[in-house]
């Protein structure tokens, strides 16, 4: 088994967070995380973004207009 | 990410749907459009048109709902007719959109190879500096700005990686629900979104690094 460098490690990030790695990868990714500094920061900065996008999500409504007309439509019988 | 109202299970919804009862329609109306418009975005022009969308999708899913199989969630189905919907839409906006990650998409490097030592290097493949670390959510009084840097970096994604990052990480769906929705394989919607992220964080870290110089300029003034 040869030591994972950081320039495979950032592209195993996603599989990592996503728990879809094989077990030794997995383990492999763990054992140089524990490590390297510059890979945990990584991985953290990772994660932040992944935090961001999921606060960035703006607020969207239908509009009044829209949702009646909506409405409408399904109790109109079909056919 | 918005944790969704509580809805009936699918095998009532889908009954009381089928039923024509307009409050299970409302429920549903209401706790799904918002998250639709948000992906229509991701795929089509302009606000507009993906308003239009989603009505259009509501509609197929009004007509088709009594063909509903139950082979997905209700949800993912209705996501599903969003998507492609939408894809019809962009198509009809002169842009084709494939979900397959095309040539170079899944083995050129998501980090700047300069960043690593190289071959002749002392530690070939490591870091040459460590990143930076970034101010913590709390320290961080831009976080307006901050918001702004991400949404800018959404709208230069290809398409099919913002839609697959803004199903994961702004509507918060599993691997598994996206490649349902998107109807790819669980190792491509990885891909895309690897990427996906790989790009917010580079374009996060160019913005933290030059608002930390311009704090360290202003000190030092």
């Amino acid at each position: 088994m040869t030591d994972l460098n950081c320039d495979e490690l950032v592209e195993l990030v996603t599989g990592y967070l996503d728990g879809a790695l094989d077990d030794e990868t997995e383990r492999r990714v763990a054992d140089h995380l524990a490590g390297c500094d510059g890979c945990t920061t990584y991985v953290d900065q990772v994660r932040q973004t992944i935090a961001t996008l999921g606060s960035s999500a703006a607020d969207v409504e239908l509009t009044d207009e829209a949702r009646n007309a909506l409405l409408a439509a399904f109790r109109e019988p079909p056919g | 990410m918005r944790e969704p109202p509580e809805l009936p299970p699918d095998a009532e919804l889908v009954a009381r749907l089928r039923a024509r009862d307009d409050a299970a329609f409302g429920l549903v109306l209401d706790a799904w459009s918002g998250g639709m418009a948000r992906v229509a975005r991701s795929i089509v022009s302009t606000h507009a048109s993906a308003d239009e969308v989603v009505q259009d999708a509501w509609l197929a899913v009004i007509q088709g709902v009594s063909r509903f199989e139950g082979r997905s969630s209700l949800k993912t189905w209705v996501y599903r007719i969003l998507v492609n919907t939408a894809k019809r839409r962009a198509l009809r906006e002169g842009r084709q959109i494939s979900w397959s990650p095309v040539a170079g998409e899944d083995d050129t490097p998501t980090v700047d190879p300069a960043r690593f030592g190289g071959p002749g290097d002392r530690f070939p493949g490591h870091w040459v500096a460590f990143p930076a670390p970034w101010p913590s959510p709390e320290q961080d009084m831009l976080a307006g700005e901050v918001l702004a840097r991400v949404e800018a970096a959404l709208a230069e994604l290809p398409e099919r990686q913002r839609v697959v990052i803004t199903l994961r990480d702004l509507e918060g769906y599993g691997s598994d629900e996206v490649s349902s929705i998107l109807e790819i394989s669980a190792a491509n919607q990885r891909v895309l979104l690897h990427r996906a992220r790989a790009f917010v964080r580079g374009k996060l870290e160019e913005y933290f690094l030059a608002s930390a110089s311009e704090v360290g300029t202003e000190v030092s003034q």
